[in-house]
This record gives C-alpha cells, sequence and structure tokens, in this order.
C-alpha cells in the first residue's frame, strides 16, 4: 500500500500543449512533463507549419523567392526581405542608392514598432489582460496604413527588389509618419502607466522567466532575449549595415534576466527605432530608388554570401550559395525565433506552467519563421 | 512595515490608473467600422488582383503578348495566348486568365511588364462559395469594363 | 388556512417568481453588457447585428446553449454532474429573497438576512467543486480544487469586514441596517469615519472579496484558464454550461445589492430627498459596471498572488479594521 502510494506521489503526466494553441502563437506543440503544476520536461515539437521555403529558393530565380521572404516572419516581414536582397545583392555587387537605403531604413523601423506593438499586446493576453492588445493594434493601423500606402501590403510586404526599392515614398507618407511617431510619443506614457506599472503585470512578470546571459549564448539566442539578459549585442551596432551607421541610437540592454527586462527592452526600442525614423526623414537624400541596369534575370557571379539583419526578432540571417545560375545553389535562412525558443526546454525546468508560458511569451517567437 | 504599506498603496493606485485609462478610452472616437455596411476605400498602390489596362484610343488592351509577366510569375497563375490577326502590325490578346487561388499578390508581374499593361485592381471584397470564380478572364474583363 | 395565510403564500410566489425573472433577466443582460462595455472601452462596438444595438444578442445566446446536446462524459458521476450546475445557481436566487430593494419591497425581510446570504454563498462553492469534480476530467478537478482555495481564502476578510460593520450596526437585518444610513450620503457606512476610519478600505476590501468569491478577473484562474483547457467547467455544453454561466452573473448582482446595502445606504438618496427603488438599482448596476470594469482593465494574477493578497494583504487589513472599530465602538 505504502509503494503504491509513493509511486503515485513521484508520478509524473505528460501533458500535450497541443497545436492549436489559445495564445496566439502560431503551431507550435509543447510536450509538458509535469509534476503536479511544475514543469519537469518541456519538449517542443515544430514543423507543423513547414513549406520548404529554403528548398523553393532552389527551384525559383532570385526574383521569384521575394514573396517568399513576407512570409516566414509575417510580423516582421520587411526585415526578412532585407536579409534576403542584402545577401544576393553583395554576391552580383550591386550597388543601392542612398535614398532607397534611407528608405529601406525607415520602412524597417516601422515594421519593428508594429511588431513590437504585436508583441505587447500578445504578450498581455496571454496573461489575461485582453484591452491593451486593441490598444497596440489601433497604434499598429497607423503604421500599416502608412506602409500600404507605399507598398500595397499590409502584412506580407514584398517590398524591397535587388538594388533598391519597387516604389518611391511620397510627401504623404512623409507627413504621415511623423505624425504617427508624434501621436505614438504621446501614447508611450499612457502604456506606461497602463502596463508597466501595473501592480499585477508586475507580479506576473517580475522575477520570473530568468535566462541568463551564458543560456543565451549557449543556444545562439539574440535580440531582445540576450539584451534583457545584458548583453549588449545588435546586428545594426556589431555589424552595421544599409546606413545604420549614419544614425544616432542606443542600444537598450537590461540586465534583470526576467520577463520584465525583455518587456522593457521591446519597449525602449520602439523609442530608439522612433529616433532612427526621424533621423532619417530629416536627413532624406533625393534620388533614385532603385539601382541601374540591373538585369531582367539575376545571375550572381559564383560565391557564397552571408547576410544578417537585426530584426524585430533577433538576427535574422541568409545565406546565398550561387554556382553562377539564375536559381541560388543553396539558400539557408538563420531564423532567430529557432534559437530564441530552443533555449526554452532548458530554462522552464521546475518553473509553473503559467509562469512558463509567460516565459515563452517573452520570447516573442513567430512559428513560420521557426518552421519556414 | 512602512515598505509593506507603501506598496499597497502604490500598487492600489497603479491599479485605479488602469482603471481610468480604461474608461477615458470609452469616450473616444470609434476605430472600428460597420463592415459589410461600411467599408474603405483602399489606397492607390493597393496590390489587389491584376486587371489588365486599356488602350483608350482602340479600346483594346494595351498587352503584346510579349509574355514576360507569364515569365515572372512565381506562382504560375498567369496564362496568356495570342495571335497575329491578318493585316495586323503585331499579336493580340486571344485569352489571358489568371488563377488567382495561387496568386501571392507579390507584384512582380506588374513590375515586369514594360508595355504598361498590367495594374492592380482595388477589390477586396473577394469570397465566394464557387472556385472557378476564381479563374480570373482578365481579357473579358477588361472588354466588359465601360 | 386562514386569508392571511393565504394572501402570505401568494405574495410570496409572486415574488419568488418576480425574482427569478429579476435574476434572468439581469444575468441575460448582464452577459451583454459584458460584451457591450469592454468593446467601448476597447474603441469598438460590440454585438450591434441582433436587434438594435444588440439588445437580442443575450436571446440568441441562450437560444444556442439551449439546442445544444448534453453530453455527460464517460466515467463522470451522472448524479452530481446533472445537479451541480443546478446547485450553482439557485442560492444566488435564495439570497436575492431577502434582499430588500426598498422601503416595501422585499421577499421575506429575516432578521439574519445578512447570515442567510453569506452561508448561500458558500453553497455555490461547494456546487463548483462537485462539478468539476463529477466531470471525470483531471484538469476539471485540479482546476475545481483551486476554486475551493481561492474561495475559502477570501471568504475570511470579507466575513471579517461585514462582522465590524455588524457590531457598530447592531443587526443583521438588511432592512435595519439601511435605516440606520438614510438622511445623505455622509450618513453611508462607507464614509462612515466614526465607525472605523478605515471604512473606505474596508469597501475595497468588500469589493475585492466580491471579486474573488464570483471568480471575476483578475481572479479568474478557475474559468479563464486559457493555458489548460476551459477549467472546472470543460465537460460541460449547452444549458449546463448556461446555467454556470447565468449563476456568476447572478452573484454579481447579489454581491452587489449585498455591497449596496452594507455599505452605500441601499435605497437611500445622496442628498436626502426622493429615496426609493431607483436608488438601489442606481448603486447596484453601478457596482456591477465596476465589476467588468476591472476585469478588462488588468491581466489576470497568478494563483499563489491570488491567495498571497488574501492572506498577507487582506486578512491583516480586515483584523486591524475590526480591532479599529472595537476600539472605537468602546471609546465612541
Amino acid at each position: 500500500m505504502s509503494i503504491d502510494a509513493q509511486s503515485v506521489l513521484n508520478e509524473t503526466f505528460v501533458l500535450n500543449l497541443g497545436p492549436q494553441h489559445p495564445a496566439t502563437h502560431g503551431v507550435l506543440r509543447i510536450k509538458l512533463t509535469m509534476d503536479g503544476e511544475y514543469i519537469m520536461d518541456a519538449d517542443p515539437v515544430i514543423g507543423y507549419g513547414h513549406r520548404m521555403h529554403e528548398k523553393m529558393g532552389e527551384n525559383r530565380t532570385y526574383a521569384k523567392f521575394l514573396p517568399n521572404t513576407g512570409r516566414m516572419d509575417y510580423v516582421a516581414a520587411l526585415f526578412n526581405g532585407h536579409g534576403y536582397v542584402g545577401a544576393v545583392e553583395r554576391l552580383a555587387g550591386l550597388v543601392v542608392p542612398e535614398r532607397a537605403e534611407y528608405i529601406r531604413v525607415i520602412t524597417s523601423e516601422l515594421n519593428r514598432i508594429s511588431s513590437h506593438l504585436l508583441w505587447v499586446g500578445a504578450f498581455l493576453v496571454d496573461l489575461g489582460g485582453f484591452t491593451p492588445l486593441l490598444y497596440c493594434f489601433d497604434d499598429r493601423e497607423q503604421i500599416l496604413d502608412l506602409l500600404e500606402s507605399v507598398t500595397g501590403a499590409r502584412l506580407t510586404f514584398c517590398y524591397y527588389r535587388f538594388g533598391g526599392v519597387s516604389n518611391d515614398i511620397d510627401d504623404d507618407f512623409v507627413a504621415g509618419t511623423r505624425k504617427f511617431i508624434a501621436s505614438l510619443r504621446s501614447r508611450m506614457p499612457m502604456y506606461d502607466a497602463f502596463v508597466t506599472k501595473n501592480i499585477i503585470f508586475r507580479k506576473r512578470v517580475e522575477g520570473l522567466g530568468a535566462i541568463s546571459a551564458e543560456t543565451c549564448r549557449k543556444y545562439g539566442a539574440t535580440g531582445p532575449v540576450i539584451r534583457g539578459s545584458g548583453v549588449a549585442y545588435d546586428v545594426r551596432k556589431a555589424e552595421p549595415y544599409s546606413v545604420y551607421s549614419k544614425f544616432n541610437f542606443d542600444v537598450p540592454v537590461y540586465t534583470q534576466c526576467d520577463c520584465m527586462a525583455r518587456y522593457l527592452v521591446r519597449i525602449a526600442e520602439m523609442g530608439e527605432s522612433m529616433r532612427i525614423i526621424e533621423q532619417a526623414l530629416d536627413t532624406l537624400p533625393a534620388g533614385p530608388v532603385m539601382a541601374e541596369k540591373v538585369p531582367r534575370t539575376l545571375k550572381p557571379a559564383k560565391g557564397d554570401c552571408y547576410f544578417n539583419v537585426e530584426s524585430a526578432r533577433g538576427s535574422f540571417g541568409v545565406r546565398v550559395v550561387s554556382d553562377g545560375s539564375e536559381n541560388a545553389y543553396r539558400l539557408k535562412l538563420r531564423s532567430p525565433c529557432f534559437s530564441n525558443m530552443s533555449l526554452f526546454r532548458e530554462c522552464s525546468r521546475g518553473m509553473l506552467l503559467p509562469d512558463a508560458l509567460a516565459l515563452l511569451g517573452s520570447l516573442d517567437l513567430v512559428i513560420p519563421d521557426i518552421d519556414r | 512595515m512602512i515598505t509593506y504599506i507603501k506598496e499597497i498603496v502604490c500598487g492600489v493606485y497603479t491599479l485605479f490608473v488602469g482603471m481610468w485609462i480604461t474608461f477615458i478610452h470609452m469616450f473616444r472616437r470609434r476605430v472600428t467600422l460597420n463592415y459589410p455596411r461600411q467599408s474603405l476605400k483602399m489606397t492607390p498602390r493597393y496590390r489587389g488582383h491584376i486587371d489588365l489596362k486599356r488602350d483608350e484610343a482602340t479600346g483594346q488592351p494595351k498587352c503584346i503578348v510579349c509574355m514576360a509577366c507569364q515569365r515572372a510569375c512565381p506562382s504560375g497563375c498567369i496564362k496568356l495566348d495570342g495571335a497575329k490577326a491578318e493585316g495586323a502590325p503585331r499579336k493580340a490578346l486571344t485569352s489571358y486568365t489568371l488563377d488567382f487561388t495561387t496568386c501571392s499578390l507579390c507584384g512582380l508581374c506588374v513590375e515586369s511588364c514594360n508595355f504598361d499593361a498590367l495594374k492592380f485592381s482595388k477589390e477586396y471584397n473577394l469570397a465566394s462559395m464557387n472556385k472557378d470564380d476564381y479563374r480570373m478572364d482578365l481579357l473579358k474583363r477588361v472588354l466588359e469594363k465601360k | 388556512m386562514s386569508r392571511d395565510m393565504i394572501m402570505d403564500i401568494v405574495r410570496l410566489v409572486l415574488y419568488v417568481a418576480c425574482l427569478v425573472g429579476f435574476a434572468a433577466f439581469n444575468a441575460a443582460y448582464l452577459s451583454l453588457l459584458e460584451r457591450k462595455l469592454p468593446s467601448w472601452m476597447q474603441l469598438r462596438r460590440g454585438p450591434t447585428e441582433v436587434g438594435p444595438w444588440g439588445l437580442l444578442q443575450p436571446v440568441a445566446d441562450g437560444l444556442k446553449l439551449l439546442s445544444k446536446q448534453i453530453l455527460i462524459p464517460q466515467g463522470a458521476d451522472v448524479l452530481l454532474f446533472r445537479l451541480a450546475p443546478v446547485m450553482v445557481a439557485v442560492p444566488g436566487i435564495l439570497c436575492l429573497v431577502t434582499i430588500p430593494f426598498s422601503e416595501t419591497i422585499a421577499a421575506r425581510n429575516f432578521n439574519l438576512g445578512l447570515l442567510m446570504i453569506f452561508s448561500f454563498g458558500a453553497i455555490n462553492v461547494f456546487a463548483v467543486m462537485l462539478g468539476g469534480w463529477a466531470s471525470n476530467n483531471k484538469y476539471s478537478s485540479i482546476a475545481a480544487a483551486r476554486v475551493v482555495a481561492q474561495n475559502i481564502a477570501y471568504e475570511i476578510p470579507l466575513l471579517l469586514v461585514v462582522i465590524s460593520l455588524v457590531m457598530s450596526m447592531h443587526t443583521f437585518n438588511l432592512h435595519t441596517i439601511v435605516d440606520q444610513q438614510a438622511g445623505g450620503f455622509w450618513h453611508w457606512n462607507i464614509l462612515a469615519l466614526k465607525v472605523s476610519p478605515m471604512m473606505p478600505i474596508a469597501f475595497l476590501i468588500y469589493f475585492t472579496c466580491m471579486l474573488a468569491e464570483t471568480n471575476r478577473a483578475p481572479f479568474d484562474m478557475v474559468e479563464a484558464e486559457s493555458e489548460l483547457v476551459a477549467g472546472a467547467f470543460t465537460e460541460y455544453s449547452g444549458m449546463g454550461f448556461g446555467l454556470f454561466f447565468i449563476a456568476e452573473y447572478v452573484n454579481i448582482i447579489v454581491g452587489s445589492c449585498v455591497g449596496t446595502i452594507l455599505f452605500l445606504g441601499g435605497w437611500d438618496s445622496p442628498f436626502g430627498f426622493l429615496p426609493g427603488l431607483h436608488w438601489f438599482l442606481l448603486k447596484m448596476y453601478a457596482l456591477s459596471f465596476a465589476v467588468i470594469w476591472v476585469r478588462w482593465s488588468f491581466p489576470r494574477t497568478q494563483f499563489y498572488g491570488l491567495l498571497n493578497l488574501s492572506w498577507k494583504i487582506l486578512i491583516p487589513l480586515a483584523l486591524v479594521n475590526l480591532v479599529l472599530t472595537a476600539i472605537m465602538l468602546k471609546l465612541f
């Protein structure tokens, strides 16, 4: 009898946090081995959204792959486009005009702000507060309207081309962006008072989900995850690309390593993005937005090139191996969410389930980016 | 003891601030539309499905059947055909179908056209119960348009 | 059977029928308010399609719930499974029997009315636990166990606050409690600093405990458990779930009524003239609005945060309030 009781006490059960999530992360399945309420092991199962983008890169010409770039991490689609286009441009030796580079920076930073706003809303929904989501989406609508007036799409942008961007921006866009920045700046104190300082939110998020800098390095986590653990690594400063070296901005770093630190990093990043956009709009040069003499079907020289950008989620990298033909020989996409998610298993051991889900939320995962 | 009380008071204050914020939002302007009774007008650059452009002088589509759009499409959803009529200077379009079920709205076809024959339509209310509605005959559309 | 007794029985039956109607109507339209209010706070419009301004939405919801098949899971305890929703819905209506809505409108005015309300409130907890256990689903039983822990933890400060009030009012009779607060808002218990200097704080404690007793956010770990499945009500479908739903809103109504009576002066008008039923309803709906308002403004607390709040903050404050009331009573 006592042996039975003992085995019941030590019994763990497997809970399947199935591919269908109430929390809107995407199709991620996690097999949790639980002891009562505590997680003993979390085994993520990915691949439900695998669409073989890398293989499609080999089957299509370089230009035909452009729509795919918007479909991987669709929340921050312009960064993926920038990575791909940057890698091919480096291989092919194309020089992008200044105005195009500035436009790329402005639209990318707008996309970063919209991605972070969506993350704040979704994170709060995970924690049970449904109202901030709607406020964040209201602000995000303005960004999406701006980007729609320029690119024609609201989510899966296919805007960057080899050698520049496809459409030029006009004065309405510049005025609209300045207006938006002013309006978002005036809203940030509201978010601060409503969310950041809220005692219930703080109790849910402070001191929980600690990820040490060492763990981040081990798993290759980048982006706000590693910047919330005290390491000031940002691709825009470490390996400057495009025209980021011309702008004056800080990289927010917090050392507390908990979910609150990652939240604060993203809020601060929104402020920094607004600074970059303002500086870019102030110094926007005139000129063409597309390089001259870009061949219709690009056949870059034989070679191997890696280009990484600082996406909203981390360091997004694209490696293109070209064999001189019009299709790439190999296209490798380095997904930031994949590395960020891989540390969930180690960090969630011994946590309560709702706390572990808060940790998962704070990693800012977009599952199609993991699955590609 | 003092920190305990201070923490409670500050915490309760933040709750009241939060409630005040939701309260004042009740009186702000609504940001939603009563769709489908009201709908939005799309921006000029909105990428809906493509449409052929018409030459106002002749009333015929501008397309000269160079097949650049068919070659540029990553999803293979454009199929066009043309024939040279007797005595005509160049090929004329005989059929142009867009399989919208595989179109990804990337716009590479519009960009690849050197003769300004394609444009984006602004339609987005495209729900249908019938898959054939999405095999669009763009030639018919442009000839029937007023 | 004397004529008086017959009249009494007829009156009681009429009252109870009206109360059931009142409770059902309120539960239905409070559920609509629950969708309209947050949509107004969230810059959108809420249900507008069914009926003008969405007023027929509860009818549509009710029809939907009625038309669903009631599935009983295999291995569930059938009697308890069917009994639990009924046991949840009934005590709320029973509590309404003893609440005086105005000077003359009360179904049955007991001398121990307040005690009766809290006793019936406890049955509510028991019923949810039964429902969770009888579902033969381990997540439901975990959630049901949490309901019990939460409700026990929050009953204590609630009763402590009420005890301190009863000490000063010298009665459990709800009608008398309101009578003693007559004459304008400075006489209401919420501002009765002569009874206890912590009276407004006592009201906040009461409000928080009411939120926790009715399992409303931010203390709704039980029902809005989007991490695990739907909590204690997972296995319920159709009207079984509907009854749990109705019971939640009836409990909010009862809690608001009791709060109005204990702290806000019942049917008394703030400036002393024209007291009546309309003031009672206004105050009750203001409290219900506050309950809904709180739900949509904050995230959910963690389970241990919830218990910490009760045991480490609310109970000490309520005890201090009790001691202060006793001191004030002795001194003045």
